[in-house]
């Protein structure tokens, strides 16, 4: 009874517990917040001063090079690039293709596995989930063989069928990429929907059946709008994820001479730092990448918190 | 199976909404079968079988392709089994470059080790004093939390070489192990799983008792996470595993490179040279297999770490 006494006075004392004080607290964040320190904040405090600076060379090029600050010179030079804006149209245009085909796919694939009739959903849920075991740079490997002429059975097939298609040509190398993105990322989004599809209360779907709504009909006006928020946070971490595409346009460039070092952000990043070297560029154009992701993650939860609230 | 073991929010169950967790059951009774007719029922499971395959043909053909030398690679047809050459081209793998290929699975096994063991002991520890303590700007801290979550990976990786080769760290492993050690993601799971599956009434009842927090963390609330503490290691250790970008711009020793750098480096090979072509294939078969096991053993994990993720 003492003890009771006890717990409620601590609990009104507001939820302090075990230790409670600030300095317990820091004991178990200070880890964290030291790697946080070292690989997140560092590194954007540190590109923000590179890409404010610039290494110039006196005279005549001999010497060494002294750093100036040149304020946003390099930002307007990193966005005068051609292939840098090409890289960013190109990411852009890599979003409209990718992102209805991987979302539109998991949400009919998660009513698909939802509806009634469905077989076996255990065994088709752990198949859509194998890809994403595969890592980004077999799953490039793989695709990357299977749109090759000579090696790949689909070529073959299509030929067989009277179909010529050079997957990997500049036309069709951007959809082949699309296609390794959808095939390593639907399956893991499929799961999430399907999750949230499984809490849609029993009773809601009970009701419009005894209405006479068909499982279609049912799908559509009551489950898709049950799993919206499941679908903005979807949408979020896509577009994370999308605008560091790297790994896959890198491992289908050493299969084609249509994907160029350039190709995108990212790419053209790590061509700026490592073929270039100007390191003040690389910065610049991380900062941009960053700054480009916070624009539009913010964007899809302002988006996203309108819609629940309507 | 995989609903009933969500963290999800705590709520009283009687005043929950009956939730269809156990939908097979009491979706498929008999009176639901006048849902679907036989034409439903072929349409829906046709269409779940095209799109199964979809995701299962292209690992089938890794594992087909992985049995051929150069000669069938490029001469058989792709799902018949030409020369079984699976065990000679395993051998050609771990002859190259006197074993490097193990050298680098073993690499590749440390990096996502120490990443999933140590970095999501992190991140519990700190998603743990998000939950259960009281300081100073905590919201705040928080908030840099979730900003983290929102950073892009690949737009820190330059610095981050910049960072190293200030201090001279590039090409060691620790220029790679030190960042996967952090995972924003991590804590706003951990709090999730901590505000779930650790009651303050234990925690205060281990206070009365006389144990201080840190004990009380180890031996109360750790184990207690114990389920989350797994589904943040193995999303961890998958994460590392596919790091390609971070182990390719800081590591110049192909002696500490990860499997998804090592093999990447034989593809640029196997363009000019297309002997290399099956230990690429090989060698891919052979990096995924420990993933794939992963995956099928810890279903139970990966799942209700997905949906803590979203759905909440």
């Amino acid at each position: 009874m003492a003890t009771q006494a006890l717990t409620t006075t601590v609990r009104r004392r507001g939820r302090a517990l075990a230790g409670t004080g600030g300095r317990t607290a820091a004991l178990f964040l200070v880890p964290f917040f030291a790697v946080f320190a070292i690989a997140m904040i560092a590194p954007v405090i540190y590109s923000l001063v590179l890409s404010f600076h610039s290494q110039q060379k006196s005279g005549l090029g001999f010497g060494e090079a002294k750093t100036v600050f040149v304020g946003l010179e390099n930002y307007v030079q990193v966005f005068q690039s051609e292939t840098f804006v090409e890289g960013i149209a190109r990411l852009g245009l890599y979003c409209l293709i990718y992102i209805p085909c991987m979302v539109g796919g998991a949400v009919a694939f998660a009513l698909l596995l939802d509806a009634t009739v469905a077989k076996a959903r255990k065994l088709f849920q752990l198949l859509v989930f194998l890809p994403h075991a595969v890592p980004g740079v077999i799953a490039a490997l793989i695709w990357a063989y299977l749109y090759t002429p000579g090696i790949s059975p689909l070529v073959q097939a299509l030929q067989g069928g009277g179909i010529q298609i050079n997957f990997l040509d500049s036309h069709m190398v951007l959809p082949s990429i699309v296609n390794i993105g959808v095939w390593e990322w639907t399956g893991y989004n499929v799961i999430i929907l399907f999750t949230a599809l499984q809490a849609v209360p029993r009773e809601i779907l009970e009701a419009a059946r005894v209405d006479g709504a068909g499982e279609i009909r049912a799908a559509v006006s009551i489950k898709f709008p049950l799993i919206l928020p499941a679908l903005s946070v979807i949408m979020l971490f896509t577009i994370i994820g999308t605008l560091q595409l790297f790994t896959e346009p890198s491992i289908i460039s050493k299969a084609t001479a249509s994907v160029t070092s350039t190709w995108v952000p990212n790419l053209w990043a790590y061509d700026a730092a490592f073929i270039r070297h100007n390191l003040n560029q690389a910065a610049a154009a991380s900062i941009i990448i960053a700054g480009l992701a916070a624009v539009l993650s913010l964007a899809v939860t302002r988006l996203s918190s309108r819609m629940n609230k309507s | 199976m995989s609903a009933s073991t969500l963290p999800r929010p705590r709520t009283t169950p009687d005043t929950a909404t009956p939730r269809r967790t156990g939908s097979r059951s009491n979706r498929t009774g008999p009176s639901s079968n006048r849902g679907g007719g036989f034409a439903s029922k072929l349409t829906v499971n046709g269409l779940l079988i095209i799109g199964s395959a979809y995701m299962v043909v292209p690992v089938l053909w890794l594992v087909f392709a992985s049995t051929k030398n150069a000669a069938d690679l490029y001469g058989t047809s792709a799902y018949a089994l030409g020369n079984f050459s699976l065990f000679e081209n395993i051998a050609n793998v771990a002859k190259q470059d006197g074993g490097l290929f193990f050298r680098w699975l073993g690499n590749s096994v440390m990096y996502a080790g120490v990443g999933a063991v140590l970095g999501s002991l992190i991140s519990v520890m700190a998603g743990y004093a998000f939950d259960k303590f009281q300081f100073r700007w905590k919201d705040s801290l928080f908030g840099f939390v979730l900003v983290g979550v929102l950073i892009p990976n690949t737009a820190t990786v330059l610095p981050m070489y910049l960072l190293a080769s200030l201090v001279g760290m590039t090409n060691t492993i620790w220029a790679v192990l030190i960042p996967v050690l952090c995972n924003p993601f991590g804590v706003y799971l951990a709090r999730v799983y901590s505000a779930s599956y650790v009651p303050a009434e234990t925690l205060e009842a281990a206070r009365m008792d006389g144990a201080g927090p840190i004990r009380s963390f180890f031996s109360l609330g750790l184990p207690m996470m114990m389920p989350g503490y797994i589904t943040i290691a193995l999303f961890q250790f998958v994460g590392v595993w596919n790091n390609f970008m971070l182990p390719l711009v800081m590591l110049q020793d192909q002696k500490l490179l990860p499997v998804s750098v090592g093999i990447s480096i034989w593809q640029g090979y196997s363009v000019p040279q297309p002997e290399f072509t099956p230990m690429v294939i090989t060698g891919s078969l052979l990096s995924i297999i420990p993933l794939l096991v992963a995956f099928i053993m810890l279903q139970r994990f990966w799942k209700s770490g997905l949906t803590t993720g979203s759905v909440k």
